[in-house]
């Protein structure tokens, strides 16, 4: 029972980071239909730049945990956007109306580019860092074990539970939210009723890769270290978890996100840590075989 | 013209402030390890520095030739290229090269649309229509009479050969993707899965059954086009990109069932000592062991190290060319043309009645199967397997080769191996930048050239017997 509550507590928390990361493939891929392979390496990138911002908070004195959290987040929220939004820009935005697979073999080059970029301009060894946050708070003791929550779960819990409200207040509530869902329907459509289409496909990955960042710092902060491959991973089972929860759909996305942490977690506590990562691999082919429209998605229809 | 100038600097400017935003926290500090207390950082900024003022006047010179400003622009570009190119104190080599490049990126923009005009205007041309007919037809039979002549050519060399054997092995993993991906229009993200099961499955059989290669290629070629079928079968149905997502989960099953499977595999140490090919018996080694005698023995010449290497050559060689043979031939039979129509449209295929589910088996089968080949040889020729050489970033590698060629174009899968793995081979230095290379090249050709390099492709049938000139 201990370490069933233990490996839950864990899971939730490996959950969130996933389903951070797998917001933003939704958002992409309800907007324009396409998978953005290079997203898991936005990801890598916010993880890198919140390592640098931690070590320049460090090297600036700043020791209070909160301010250098907020600061890092901020910073990370910010520059990351800045490659999402270049993304976009170059390698993604020249090639709509291209054919179908182009895009996607552009993001596959995209990822190919950033990670090799990041090994050497980072070099390729594992770094570590972002040890902020420590402590924690013991919940109860049962069979000589001590389930514990740290302090740094719980952060993560709160940043991702208040970002995905805040996310969906967004996209519900505001002029820029209506554009996106409107652009989702009909992007001829909503372009013609005044809506800035390359506007709002820039807005979405800028807000997918800020969401990725701080996926990343939380990753970082939560392992305490990162390396130029660990976008790849992360990427295909955040993209696992967005198809899970039904590609398209926010709150879907978290829930794959949750579940897949839930899986991968569980799978190595009582299975074998070895083919955790095949476990994840294979509730995709699942998924896209027989429910490709997800848990929370709609059945999409291919009109001629 | 004023006006113009500012706007130009204005967007230049901006281009470098993001350029700047980018590289700030990654370029700009450098982490290093120091052992227990974690890493620490140096500055980069001077590099940063010079590489945002190069993508400031790269872009104002891109901008300039843009709207035909030619001098002002060619002007730009060779004082870049002369900065790059001259003995002055740059932070690194590599900023020697980002400015040496900008300077001829922009000279090739100045003179593109003119080399361009002139190219295309040659090209129409009624003679050039037949001299490009002509061209296209000879310079394969040249490729062909030059690849089978190569190991006698006085400059072949050990590390020549060994990059050719690489190269072509390249070229055929190309061509085999090609049916797959050029072909049936079916993006394949797992192709290297299909390459290792051929290389496990003659590393197993022939070390622990004793198989020779010959026997084998055919089992392995078979192997591997089972487990196209297999892992066809349930996800063929998927549409394109969902489909590719599959086809990568599915090459990294195989390779971490490989890596993890110890008993069938030896996990992470690998398969060594596998045998290398024999020619009707006899082994390419300068003793032989019990019972079987040595290539040199049998031919009645003095022993050599490189007659291994020049029989693997030519064991590829033939492979390959079986694969493009395959390819040009199946083209122009019934199921070649429904993966063809089904690539360009699924809708009316299954409208006239063909089965799109069974059409793509095929196609990712028959693509499998070469795979499976191009593995066994892998095998055979490295000695050494293990699960190390079949990650996706191989799978990448052969994938950036077909669509660089232009997808479906069987010459340009030529050209792009060359191009692909001959120079960063041959010019070690490159090595670290390859893949950055392979990447940047990849959007590049989707932004630029979505067809390919070679985007000219020969129709399989042609309503009308075709005419010089328009």
């Amino acid at each position: 029972m201990a370490y069933f509550s233990q490996q839950l507590i864990n899971a939730i928390t490996l959950g969130a980071i996933y389903g951070l990361i797998a917001i933003g493939y939704t958002m992409v891929y309800g907007i324009i239909g396409m998978i953005n392979f290079a997203h898991g390496e936005v990801f890598m990138i916010g993880a890198f730049i919140s390592l640098i911002g931690f070590m320049i908070c460090a090297a600036l004195g700043i020791s209070s945990a909160p301010v250098a959290i907020v600061l890092v987040l901020l910073v990370a929220m910010a520059f990351t956007a800045v490659y999402g939004w270049t993304i976009e820009r170059t390698a993604y935005r020249p090639l709509r109306g291209s054919f179908r697979l182009a895009p996607l073999i552009s993001a596959i080059g995209v990822s190919i580019l950033l990670q090799n970029y990041v090994q050497l301009a980072q070099g390729a060894r594992p770094k570590g860092g972002g040890h902020i946050v420590e402590g924690g708070y013991t919940l109860f003791s049962a069979d000589g074990f001590d389930v514990r929550v740290s302090w740094l779960q719980i952060v993560i819990w709160v940043v991702t539970v208040a970002l995905m409200a805040g996310f969906s207040w967004l996209i519900a509530a505001t002029p820029l939210g209506r554009q996106q869902r409107a652009c989702e329907q009909d992007m001829t459509m909503a372009g013609l009723l005044g809506v800035n289409v390359d506007r709002t496909i820039s807005l979405t990955f800028v807000m997918g890769a800020a969401l990725a960042a701080v996926a990343g710092m939380m990753f970082l902060m939560y392992y305490g270290v990162v390396d130029f491959f660990i976008g790849f991973l992360a990427g295909i089972k955040a993209f696992t978890a967005a198809v899970l929860g039904g590609i398209g759909s926010l709150p879907g996305a978290m829930l794959g996100g949750l579940l897949i942490g839930l899986i991968e977690v569980f799978w190595a506590g009582y299975f074998s840590s070895e083919y955790k990562d095949v476990a994840v691999f294979v509730i995709l082919v699942l998924v896209l075989i027989f429910r490709p429209s997800g848990l929370l998605g709609k059945p999409e229809i291919e009109k001629v | 013209m004023d006006a113009r100038l500012s706007q130009m600097i204005k967007d230049a400017a901006l281009t470098a402030l993001v350029a700047a935003a980018l590289g700030v926290f990654i370029v700009g500090f450098r982490t290093i390890d120091v052992g227990k207390g974690g890493p620490t950082f140096d500055y980069q900024f001077v590099d940063l520095a010079v590489a945002v003022v190069t993508i400031f006047f790269g872009r104002l010179g891109l901008q300039l030739a843009s709207v035909g400003l030619k001098w002002p622009a060619f002007a730009l570009g060779t004082i870049l290229g002369a900065i790059g190119a001259a003995p002055i104190e740059l932070p690194s080599t590599f900023l020697h090269w980002f400015v040496l490049l900008a300077g001829i990126l922009i000279i090739l923009r100045t003179i593109w649309p003119w080399a361009n005009e002139a190219m295309a205007s040659a090209r129409h041309s009624p003679r050039g229509v037949i001299y490009g007919a002509h061209a296209a037809k000879w310079f394969g039979a040249g490729l062909l009479v030059a690849a089978v002549a190569l190991p006698f050519a006085p400059f072949a060399d050990q590390k020549m050969m060994d990059l050719a054997v690489l190269i072509l092995t390249y070229v055929m993993l190309g061509w085999g993707l090609n049916i797959v991906v050029g072909l049936a229009g079916l993006l394949d993200l797992g192709y290297v899965a299909f390459y290792a099961v051929g290389a496990y499955s003659y590393a197993l059989l022939s070390t622990q059954h004793g198989l020779g290669f010959w026997s084998v290629l055919p089992l392995s070629g078979m192997m591997a086009a089972a487990f196209g079928l297999l892992l066809g079968f349930p996800v063929l149905r998927l549409r394109g990109d969902y489909l590719a997502i599959v086809t990568l989960g599915f090459g990294e099953i195989i390779r971490l069932v490989l890596l993890n499977w110890v008993d069938l595999s030896n996990g992470p140490a690998g398969i060594g000592s596998i045998p290398g090919p024999t020619l009707f018996g006899a082994v390419f080694a300068e003793t032989a062991p019990a019972g079987k005698t040595t290539f040199a023995e049998m031919a009645g010449i003095p022993f050599s190290g490189s007659q291994r290497l020049i029989y693997l050559y030519y064991i590829i060689l033939l492979l390959a060319l079986v694969t493009n043979l395959f390819t040009h031939r199946i083209r122009r039979l019934p199921v070649g043309r429904a993966w063809e129509a089904l690539r360009e449209d699924e809708t009316a295929c299954k409208a006239l009645g063909i089965n799109p589910t069974n059409t793509k088996l095929t196609a990712f089968a028959v693509g499998a199967m070469f795979a499976g080949f191009a593995g066994s040889f892998f095998a055979a020729k490295q000695r050494f397997i293990s699960p190390e050489s079949f990650t996706f970033i191989e799978s990448a590698i052969i994938l950036a080769i077909v669509v660089m060629g232009g997808m479906g174009s069987q010459i340009g899968v030529v050209l792009a191996a060359v191009l692909l793995i001959g120079l960063p081979e041959w010019f070690r230095d490159l090595g670290a930048y390859r893949m950055v290379v392979f990447g940047l090249a990849m959007v590049l050709i989707m932004v630029f050239r979505p067809r390919g390099l070679i985007a000219h492709r020969e129709p399989s049938v042609r309503l009308h017997p075709v005419r010089a000139g328009p």
